[in-house]
């Protein structure tokens, strides 16, 4: 297990933790390379369902960061995602998926530190947790 | 082949069970899980539920389940190589305790799987499976068969019949080659006495209409809208009826998977909107009224026209399933009734 | 049941409305292989005075009726008295709140236990009816949803797992669904195909919780979606852990008032966000 690379997935709002990742960089902070980082406009755009497409084509660990309450650039996108992951998180561990694997943030444009933090602290602890093989499977047939 | 009539106690059928065990050849019949009873994979005979009237769902899934694999395709430097599903790695398969009706369904699905061009993959499951049936002691009231040309102890489509005549014993009819190898070399097989009557021990069910009037009627009523409209206001256009009907054999193709992955054929329904939706955005039947005609029309109009066969056996499990309770047999009989 | 069917024939005389939506008599006995509630009662659409005498309402009358008001067939036969129970009154007002009907387009004909009988004209008598109700769980209910937390992850994993890997993709649930109405769903969205067609594993779970996600806030706990299940999987658990879940985090009820904002369309400022780093 000590060699295991977790894929980790993180979706982010364009305006702050995009920026905030961006920062990481031009900052020269190193931080896990086993994420892919996809952007979007908002958090308020992140879909359930592209979570569970991230577990299904393989990711092991999400992450869903965006701006801090009140600083959406929208200026209530964040608030509706807050809900949305509420329920969707009580959701999923109802069903009996392991909701450490979805780390939900803010990092705004100048938490450059922060995003290299959130990522390394992310990736520790899905390699802890091992890959996430039990949704991975569920590409199989199943039936037949 | 001339029907071979014997006499089988339990103990002969548990044999029976662990030879086909010992022969690698899988077996599924009626089990109950939790609060349904519905076709598994089983070894013994204990775990084989044969009092229900019905499964849930149908006995079509061994031959047509409701998802498959036709081939695998892998894609490599703008390559596409194909890998077709190995058609001797199907499994030989025992179907145990079907009603008769479920065995005359195979009928059906033969007829539309191997009209036109044949479907290879269904055709070898099919060769690959001996149907053991047996007959129903009783009905309720959403059985039919024998409106529909069946009955509760009809053998058509059976390799062997199985009536029970007493407690664990049962009157074996072997009707085709595969049921005579099924039995195999099994000892305890007794030749059946004349005076085992098989009629007292089947379920009494009288026609509930007359068959040769409903194909009439219904291209008679083709266009009455009103009356479609009326037939089926609680309809709510789900897939039930179909999903667990032994002869609806519509299906859909998906490729999953990429670049890489599997063309799969799956279930489908005509009960559902998007069934006929075209891709320039007009459906040919927009209204659920329209669904549903097309549904009796293809069981009892274009099925025995095309393919000179039913497309229903008088199962009554859609009726069963019907979260609104549209009840087939009603339907079918008060579309024969209905002044022309 | 003689009120019931007075009522509808003074208001299919009177003009008032064009049809009844209530009960009638179903077919037969209940049938032997289903051990869930087996609804004997059905749906029927008066719209003859003589026929009104075939409206019944037992304990068999469990099917939420104010799913026919989405339906454009019977939208067609024009405006409606929907016999109701206490989850289609809430299933009305949800409807309203979202835009889908209006008092144009209906009247209830409140149904209760007891075979008592309350014509409500209009939304605002609706909303009034249902705020006399207990609308919230039922400690029958809870104590259900707990049992099921109290397992470990994997035993609750493995539970959906197996009610999951027996879903057909039929979708009797969403049919049975009153609020369910979307006329493209988004298991119809397939360029590209959103949500796996087949009904196998990932395909069942993608659906089945695509369900639940999709009712959250709104769902009114009638029950037709497990009721409907021709598999019997228990989905209504799904929902009613999510209306727990938006009592509990939002405190927000569904359908109880006709103008009102969702519970998943609108936000506090403090709404909890202890899981957010």
């Amino acid at each position: 297990m000590s060699d295991f690379k977790p894929r980790i997935v993180a979706f982010v709002c364009n305006w702050c933790t995009y920026a905030g990742a961006d920062l990481t960089g031009t900052s020269r902070m190193k931080y896990s390379p086993q994420v892919t980082i996809i952007r979007f406009p908002c958090t308020g755009r992140i879909d359930f369902m592209l979570l569970l497409k991230a577990f299904a084509n393989g990711a092991d660990g999400i992450i869903v960061s965006g701006c801090h309450p009140n600083d959406c650039h929208y200026s209530s996108g964040n608030f509706h995602a807050r809900r949305r992951w509420i329920v969707f998180r009580a959701l999923l561990d109802f069903l009996g998926i392991d909701v450490r694997r979805v780390q939900f943030s803010w990092v705004s444009a100048a938490e450059g530190a922060k995003w290299a933090q959130l990522v390394n602290a992310t990736s520790e602890s899905i390699r802890q947790l091992g890959p996430f093989s039990g949704f991975h499977r569920l590409r199989g047939l199943g039936v037949e | 082949m001339e029907s071979d009539k014997k006499l089988i106690g339990r103990s002969e059928l548990e044999k029976l069970f662990s030879q086909w065990q010992s022969q690698g050849t899988r077996i599924l019949a009626p089990k109950k899980n939790n609060d349904t009873i519905d076709f598994a994979l089983v070894t013994t005979l204990a775990e084989v539920s044969l009092d229900q009237v019905q499964t849930v769902q149908s006995a079509k899934t061994s031959v047509f389940p409701r998802v498959e694999e036709l081939f695998s395709f892998t894609s490599r430097d703008g390559r596409v190589v194909i890998r077709e599903r190995d058609r001797n790695a199907l499994p030989a398969t025992v179907l145990f305790g079907v009603r008769p009706c479920d065995a005359a369904a195979f009928a059906a699905l033969k007829a539309i799987f191997t009209w036109d061009s044949p479907d290879d993959l269904f055709s070898a499951r099919m060769e690959k499976m001996t149907v053991i049936a047996v007959s129903c002691a009783r009905a309720d009231a959403y059985c039919f068969c024998t409106s529909v040309g069946g009955g509760p102890g009809a053998t058509a489509g059976s390799d062997m019949l199985l009536t029970e005549t007493g407690p664990g014993e049962y009157l074996a009819e072997i009707v085709s080659e595969k049921g005579l190898m099924a039995v195999g070399e099994t000892s305890g097989l007794r030749p059946c006495p004349a005076n085992v009557n098989k009629e007292a021990h089947l379920a009494k069910l009288e026609p509930a209409f007359a068959r040769e009037k409903v194909a009439p009627a219904l291209a008679r009523l083709f266009d009455d809208a009103a009356f479609w409209a009326e037939q089926s206001l609680r309809c709510l256009g789900c897939g039930a009826c179909a999903y667990v009907c032994p002869t609806c054999a519509c299906f859909d193709i998906q490729d999953e998977g990429g670049g890489s992955g599997q063309r799969l054929r799956c279930w489908d329904s005509c009960g559902f909107g998007l069934f006929t939706l075209h891709t320039s955005g007009h459906n040919p039947r927009p209204v659920q009224s329209q669904r549903w005609r097309q549904r009796l029309m293809h069981k009892f109009a274009y099925m025995p026209e095309r393919q000179q066969v039913l497309g229903c056996v008088g199962c009554g499990r859609c009726s069963r399933a019907c979260p609104v309770d549209m009840n087939i047999l009603e339907h079918v009989r008060s579309i024969t009734e209905a002044k022309p | 049941m003689e009120t019931l069917a007075n009522i509808a024939r003074e208001l299919l005389a009177a003009g008032t409305v064009q049809t009844v939506i209530g009960y009638g008599h179903g077919s037969g006995e209940a049938a032997l292989t289903r051990t869930h509630t087996q609804t004997q009662a059905r749906a029927v659409f008066i719209r003859d005075v003589a026929k009104a005498g075939s409206l019944i309402f037992d304990a068999s009358c469990q099917q939420n009726l104010a799913v026919y008001l989405m339906k454009p067939e019977v939208r067609r036969l024009g405006k409606a008295a929907l016999v109701a129970t206490p989850a289609a009154l809430r299933t009305i007002l949800q409807l309203a709140a979202e835009n889908q009907v209006s008092d144009h387009d209906l009247l209830a004909l409140a149904v209760n236990g007891q075979g008592e009988v309350a014509l409500l004209a209009t939304l605002a008598a609706i909303e009034a009816h249902v705020a006399a109700l207990d609308n919230d769980l039922k400690p029958g209910e809870i104590a259900e949803l707990q049992k099921y937390a109290a397992l470990d992850l994997e035993q609750r994993r493995q539970f959906w797992e197996e009610q999951f890997s027996r879903c057909l993709k039929c979708y009797a649930c969403r049919g049975a669904c009153p609020l369910c109405y979307c006329s493209r769903c988004t298991v119809e969205c397939n360029q590209p195909q959103w949500i796996p067609v087949p009904a196998h594993d990932l395909g069942n779970l993608e659906w089945n919780v695509m369900r639940a996600m999709h009712l959250a806030g709104r769902c009114v706990n009638c029950g037709d979606c497990s009721r409907a299940c021709p598999v019997g999987i228990p989905l209504h658990l799904l929902n009613q852990k999510l209306i727990s879940e938006v009592l509990d985090n939002f405190d927000s009820r569904s359908g109880m008032a006709a103008k009102a904002d969702n519970a998943m369309s609108t936000f506090k400022p403090d709404d909890p966000e202890d899981f957010i780093r």
